[in-house]
């Protein structure tokens, strides 16, 4: 049963010593209590109160790292069922899948890593590779290294194969796939052997839960979950029961994270199977098709999903040309909120009109929040201007100013004197409008 | 030994609608359509049966738009001009309803004309939508609800700056109502309140609690969906009712869908990004509990549809 924070306190050395990054015990038994930290942070609890904290101070979800040397992605540790809840922290790694008997294995490989999109500042790659033996698998993984340094997800069951491959991975950390009830010995000394996560398959959650310990038994901690399910409807289920039965239930067989094949009723299903197991719960998603139309948006989807609904995304402050703007085109301003920018250049975009887009630092805040937050005001507007020296680009020194922050106009026209400050519209949707109208 | 599966059970309900009248209720649609009805979080079903299934409606409009992407201009070719041909075409594309959009540019009788002459063409239920200003909503949705008396069409889109005479109309024409709010539970409910405070009965109101596309706000209406569906669960009953959500609209504005040059190459092949982007903003919505998806490309139409028989047919 799960421990307080109080009871885990009463277990720790109560010196205060800060070298687990928080500053007191105290805290950082609520910390444990809310299963965001692991015990192995602090580094004077004795023997005795590990042991009793074990079993409370573990994840409901384990967390499961691959790395290699040029990149690592985690999975699990998750505490919550909704996002709004609290947060989902590791986003799902998406894997693209290859095969070893491909002779165009390392071309393949070579496009797909270099892939890179950008997103409101951000930029999206995919996470590695997962590796079907259908051929020489140590020469496959050698053909792969040589050109990418993402994880790797090896497929195959044939446990002197993978013991050849592995030994060419020395240092990182590799998931097998995967384990059932007839092969699990096997392929359980091998994961330990090189220090690599097993996933661990079954054709129900109750195989599944009868499994995982016997290959914990054999020495094997970092488990991954294929769940199988016919369908979407079915691997749904299972895997809200999963994570259900992992943080409400602390039931240990099944907590872990898990991997979901998107092509595997076919590919022409892949983008909407990946993107249900990207909104409920999948550890790793494995691609079958490397096509930048569906990447994207499953990347965006991801990043959507896994934002800390606490802290929204935000579009860094500057002055952004819509439309190919020239001296001349009106110099509109917003905050930096993502959906207030996006918001405002669609609309403008939309519209065909140039405009110049000043994009002010209002901490992630929409117009009329920061506006009450005291984070959009007359300063930081002209802080913003100034600071991106949008008069050396415009002829007409005139801004357009939200039609919320209206009473922000007196103001500004102190902080920039020589700039002539008009109100516009109070939403996006009317700018095109207001553009045609009232900026001739 | 077999795992003990925790379940929740939910005091609530989620409100049934019936949209749309065949001749035996005093309407001429050829079926209803019933969504709602639902005792869990979406597709649980071993928590408790889905009554009803989910439904996909295709937006038309009276006029051929001039704002769209040419990649629905191209799929929709001539049918755009003509309403009652576009109303067919969206129904051999899989539609179990539609949506009919009217515009600015629309005088009342041209509005009605166009109601009918989609009521003649298909036998789906129908939501009609005014275009979006108050007053010219106003002036177009009262004829077309008198015009269409008994049809138990859903009027749209009601916000709270404008649903008094919308809701008045569907009260006395025996229609529904759409409700928007933008994505906010207190929003939502509140709108439901004033809705339900001028004696509309439950079962005649759809919650539209808005949403963006994916990359663009999609995450908020997510949650804002999923909290809605929680709290009408839970029990309030203000909150209750099923969903209606837009993404072919909010997908097919974004740059992604629209713009097939000058966008990076790591964008990919433009017109299945564009699909996608469409389809995987109405898959996620489907999974956090829309009841009613409304899109605007036919190859969406069928992904969407294929995924909901997979999710209601464990």
């Amino acid at each position: 049963m799960a421990l307080s924070g109080i009871q885990i306190y009463k277990l720790l050395p109560q010196t205060n010593c800060k070298e687990c990054g928080f500053p007191t015990c105290l805290a950082f038994s609520m910390k444990l209590a809310a299963k965001q930290v692991e015990l192995s942070a602090c580094p004077y609890v004795s023997e005795a109160s590990k042991k009793q904290l074990a079993e409370s101070s573990a994840p409901p979800v384990r967390l499961i790292t691959l790395k290699a040397n040029g990149a690592e992605i985690k999975a699990g540790n998750e505490v919550c069922m909704f996002r709004h809840e609290k947060t989902f922290y590791n986003k799902p790694g998406l894997f693209i899948r290859v095969k070893a008997s491909d002779p165009d294995l390392a071309a393949k490989v070579t496009k797909a890593d270099a892939y890179k999109v950008n997103y409101v500042g951000m930029d999206f790659t995919v996470d590695g590779f997962a590796v079907e033996a259908d051929g020489d698998l140590t020469a496959a993984v050698k053909a792969i290294r040589a050109v990418s340094k993402r994880p790797l997800i090896l497929i195959s069951t044939d446990a002197a194969a993978l013991d050849s491959a592995l030994g060419l991975l020395a240092g990182e950390q590799t998931l097998i796939y995967a384990a059932d009830s007839s092969n699990y010995e096997a392929l359980a000394d091998t994961a330990k052997k090189h220090k690599a996560a097993l996933v661990v398959k079954g054709d129900s959650l109750d195989a599944l839960a009868d499994l995982t310990p016997k290959v914990q038994a054999k020495g094997v901690e970092d488990m991954v979950l294929d769940l199988g399910g016919k369908n979407l409807g079915e691997w749904l289920t299972r895997s809200t029961q999963a994570r259900r039965l992992a943080l409400k239930s602390n039931f240990k067989p099944l907590g872990y994270p898990t991997i979901f094949f998107a092509a595997q009723n076919g590919v022409e299903k892949e983008a909407v199977y990946a993107a249900q197991a990207i909104s409920k719960y999948a550890g790793f998603v494995i691609l079958d098709t490397f096509a930048p139309e569906m990447i994207y948006p499953l990347l965006v989807l991801r990043e959507n999903i896994y934002t800390d609904p606490q802290k929204p995304i935000q579009v860094t402050p500057g002055i952004y040309e819509i439309n190919s703007p020239k001296p001349e085109s009106p110099v509109l301003i917003t905050t930096n909120f993502s959906i207030t920018y996006f918001s405002v250049a669609n609309e403008v975009e939309g519209s065909g009109l140039p405009a110049w887009l000043v994009v002010t630092d209002a901490e992630g805040m929409s117009v009329l929040t920061a506006w009450a937050a005291g984070k959009f005001d007359a300063e930081r507007i002209a802080k913003a201007v100034k600071g991106f020296d949008v008069a050396s680009k415009v002829s007409k020194k005139r801004i357009v100013l939200p039609g919320h922050v209206a009473v922000l106009s007196g103001e500004l026209e102190e902080e920039l004197s020589d700039w002539e400050i008009r109100v516009g519209p109070r939403e996006a949707v009317d700018l095109p409008a207001f553009m045609k109208q009232a900026l001739n | 030994m077999p795992i003990e599966i925790p379940k929740d059970k939910w005091p609530g309900k989620i409100q049934s609608v019936t949209i749309g009248a065949a001749a035996a209720e005093g309407g001429t649609r050829t079926k209803s359509i019933t969504i709602g009805g639902q005792t869990c979080m979406p597709y649980l079903h071993y928590e408790a049966p889905m009554p009803n299934r989910p439904v996909i409606a295709i937006e038309i409009k009276s006029r051929k738009p001039d704002d769209w992407s040419s990649l629905l201009a191209e799929v929709w070719g001539d049918a755009m001009n003509d309403p009652a041909q576009w109303a067919k075409k969206a129904e051999e594309a899989g539609a179990d309803l539609l949506v009919l959009a009217l515009t600015l540019a629309d005088s009342p009788e041209d509005a009605v004309k166009a109601v009918k002459a989609v009521l003649g063409a298909s036998g789906l239920p129908l939501v009609v939508w005014g275009p979006g200003q108050a007053e010219k909503d106003n002036e177009l949705l009262v004829p077309v609800a008198e015009a269409a008396k008994g049809e138990k069409l859903v009027l749209g889109i009601c916000e709270d700056k404008n649903y008094r005479t919308i809701v008045a109309t569907a009260m006395a024409n025996g229609h529904l109502v759409q409700a928007r709010t933008p994505m906010d539970v207190n929003l939502s409910k509140q709108l439901n309140i004033l809705i339900s405070d001028m004696g509309m009965p439950h079962d005649r109101i759809i919650m539209d609690p808005t949403t963006g596309a994916l990359g663009y706000g999609i995450e908020y209406g997510y949650s804002v969906m999923e909290r809605l569906r929680l709290a009408a669960l839970q029990g309030d009953t203000m909150t209750q009712q099923p969903m209606m959500v837009t993404p072919g609209f909010e997908a097919w504005k974004t740059k992604e869908s629209k713009v097939g040059e000058g966008v990076p190459e790591s964008w990919g092949d433009w017109k299945a990004r564009a699909i996608n982007w469409e389809t995987l903003t109405a898959i996620a919505l489907v999974e956090s509990g829309a009841d009613i998806v409304v899109l605007r490309h036919p190859e969406s139409v069928k992904r969407v549809s294929e995924a909901i028989g997979e999710l209601i047919s464990v």
